[in-house]
């Protein structure tokens, strides 16, 4: 066998500009394959993360059914949904959801109330975050956020109307600079605030940047911002990934049974809930038709390389026909001929899978379109596996042609 | 290729040769009727068979609608040990019948017996490994492998033959050795005189140990000293006991051989024996 691996690489190195030109075009082949699906599962990994970021686990509860309501709500944007607007959700709601007995699936029910148009002020430097909240402790934990400095407010900062804040660092550095402002006393639309946490940054969701974020006691909002009207809506938590269906069913109950759809109304209920793992579910759906598509593309081009690789083959077929002619004239056989041109397919398909393999992980490293590739094991393998099928595919024909030719004919050949 | 892998097929070209001999066993027409007796073959393998025995045999090809007979009844034998010129214009259908004994075409009809061995409708892989065996091939433009070593070139038989490495190498550099090449081994063909590439081309057919050197034209390409030099290795090598069949139409050149079949028209016309060939140098 090595004696045939050498006479082939012979063969192949005698042109080395075709034979580098065929290997690039199977490497771009391999790579692009290699990098679109990067590309695609890269997006898909970013989707999901955004939609983890939104919380774990989480339903989120608002009043009538609006779509998008889940986005302006979960992005904290107050902009959209104030306390003005009637969405018929009370904090009663929100307690009545923390019933053990009634929603078993159920963890925690975080009331939220947006506060619009609020200017945040210390010192000369005055700033409008994106979004102020006012809940309960338990939102923390639903939304997923962890602190860099400080704590969050307790249960009892929200019983006895504490005005104290959590910020974001979008915040911070808008105010302070990026100065540790843990302790520091801020004015709210005028009423004093003090600052007892900076929460970790979590970078933008897509929409809404989660750390343009300011956090207050539910209480201390009321008191101060909104007064004491409806809230904007309920942060559920249930109490894991599995039982978010079971919550999600538990939820909607309870809140039919204290405020049931008007008789005569068309709707079935008053509010919406709505349910993390569906968006997922759909997200990724929607993620794997693009992957698929980035997929479908690449191997077209991988076509294109193997179509290449058998115009090389077949030139060189012709080129030594001659060649074909004394070896078979000296005793070789066709299947002699066959795996010597076999391999020089071979060779070929494998230096330029390799070649793509290592460009494509190469290439995987860079920010493409504003994604960050993420290189799937499988594409690796599958690239690879279809950029050497693909030479060996091609180089068949030429290769079987190669050994049919009849020796007297391949001999007087000029 | 080495057929390390195989062993059982050709392990080398001596067992291979009984083998094949086995394999094509039903091929095998009976004994010749008249034992000739055994020239002075070097290795004579079946001391009483010709090495060519043409019966008949008639070559038509067709050319459109029209038919060519190239061959019209040719009937000749080759003993062992023979040095045979077979000489004629061009048309004259030596190029057909050289293609016909080197198994490289078939006749349209009669029989070719090569050392005992019907060849009539066997397979393409078998004659493949017929010409390994018992054919080496001198071509008028040499036809050796581009870019590859004069060594390489003389290993090629040997490695369809199925011999490890370290025997093709040596038996190759024996050959090259008797050619009178051995410093220009490692030469590619490009690197080489014509002269020197055509006897790089007789060590390649020598070196299977052929039942016959079966030579085309051999010195077409050849000024007349390389001419020379490459006519007295074929003396030399016929002196030794191998039969070697020269095809040509130059009378100079079929002058050296001991027996010159003139075909016209794809006929024989004179088939005599040469008593006055030229007389053997030592090749340097």
């Amino acid at each position: 066998m090595s004696e045939t691996i050498r006479v082939a690489w012979g063969g192949l190195t005698a042109k080395r500009l075709r034979f580098g030109l065929t290997i690039l075009g199977l490497m771009i082949g391999v790579a692009s394959v290699i990098i679109l699906i990067s590309v695609g599962t890269g997006s898909s990994a970013a989707v999901t993360n955004q939609i983890d970021q939104l919380g774990s686990n989480v339903l989120l509860v608002s009043g009538a059914p609006t779509l998008g309501g889940l986005f302006r709500g979960l992005g904290g944007g107050g902009s959209s949904s104030g306390p003005t607007v009637s969405t018929g959700l009370t904090e009663a709601d929100a307690s009545a959801l923390e019933n053990p007995y009634q929603d078993p699936d159920v963890k925690s029910a975080s009331p939220v109330v947006n506060a619009e148009d609020v200017t945040l002020t210390s010192g000369e430097t005055t700033y409008q975050p994106s979004s102020f909240v006012g809940t309960t402790p338990s939102y923390q934990q639903a939304r997923n956020y962890t602190m860099a400095e400080g704590s969050w407010f307790t249960n009892t900062d929200v019983q006895q109307h504490n005005r104290v804040l959590v910020v974001g660092p979008t915040v911070v550095s808008e105010l302070f600079g990026g100065a540790d402002p843990v302790g520091q006393t801020i004015q709210v639309n005028g009423t004093n605030f003090q600052i007892i946490g900076v929460t970790a940054p979590k970078g933008s969701n897509g929409t809404t940047n989660e750390d343009d974020v300011v956090i207050a006691p539910l209480t201390a909002v009321q008191d101060t911002l909104t007064g004491y009207g409806n809230i904007s809506q309920i942060v559920v938590q249930a109490k894991s990934q599995k039982q978010l269906d079971a919550a999600q069913v538990e939820v909607t109950d309870i809140l039919n049974q204290l405020d049931p759809p008007s008789p005569g109304s068309e709707d079935t209920s008053n509010f919406e809930v709505e349910n993390q793992s569906s968006i997922i579910q759909t997200s990724t759906a929607s993620s794997k038709v693009f992957t698929t598509l980035l997929g479908e593309v690449a191997a077209i081009s991988l076509l294109v390389a193997g179509i290449g690789v058998m115009n090389i083959m077949l030139v060189s077929v012709t080129e030594r026909t001659r060649e074909i002619g004394i070896r078979k004239a000296v005793g070789a056989r066709r299947s002699d001929i066959l795996i010597q041109f076999l391999v020089e397919a071979l060779l070929l398909s494998l230096l330029g899978g390799i070649a793509g393999v290592i460009a494509g992980v190469v290439g995987s490293q860079f920010k493409i379109a504003g994604v960050e590739p993420v290189i799937a094991p499988y594409s690796v393998v599958l690239a690879f596996g279809a950029g050497v099928l693909t030479g060996l595919f091609f180089g068949t024909y030429p290769a079987g042609r190669a050994a049919a030719l009849r020796p007297i004919e391949a001999l007087r050949f000029e | 290729m080495p057929r390390g892998h195989r062993p059982a097929r050709r392990p080398a070209v001596e067992r291979g040769q009984r083998a094949l001999a086995a394999r094509l066993k039903r091929h095998q027409s009976p004994p010749a009727e008249e034992a000739a007796a055994p020239p002075p073959g070097r290795r004579p393998r079946r001391p009483n068979v010709p090495v060519v025995d043409l019966q008949d045999v008639y070559k038509t090809y067709a050319v459109g609608n029209i038919a060519v007979h190239a061959l019209n009844g040719i009937s000749f034998r080759v003993e062992r040990g023979e040095y045979v010129a077979i000489i004629g214009a061009s048309g004259s259908g030596k190029s057909t019948l050289m293609n016909i004994i080197g198994c490289l075409d078939a006749p349209t009809s009669g029989v070719y017996r090569l050392n005992g061995l019907d060849v009539r409708g066997l397979d393409e892989d078998t004659l493949a490994d017929i010409r390994n065996h018992e054919i080496g091939f001198v071509f008028q433009n040499f036809n050796l492998i581009p870019r590859t070593r004069a060594l390489a070139n003389v290993e090629l038989p040997l490695l369809y033959a199925g011999l490890n490495r370290s025997d093709r190498h040596q038996r190759a550099l024996h050959a090259l050795h008797e050619v009178g090449l051995r410093t220009r081994v490692d030469h590619l063909p490009s690197e080489l005189s014509g002269g020197q590439q055509q006897r790089v081309a007789i060590a390649r057919a020598l070196v299977t140990n052929p039942a016959m050197i079966l030579a085309d034209e051999p010195t077409g390409a050849l000024d007349t000293h390389s001419s020379a030099e490459v006519l007295n290795l074929f003396g030399r090598v016929n002196s030794e006991g191998r039969t070697v069949i020269l095809i040509t139409h130059e009378a100079d050149v079929a002058a050296h051989a001991h027996r010159l079949i003139r075909l016209s028209d794809g006929r024989i016309v004179e088939d005599t024996a040469n008593p006055d060939a030229v007389k053997q140098e030592k090749v340097v």
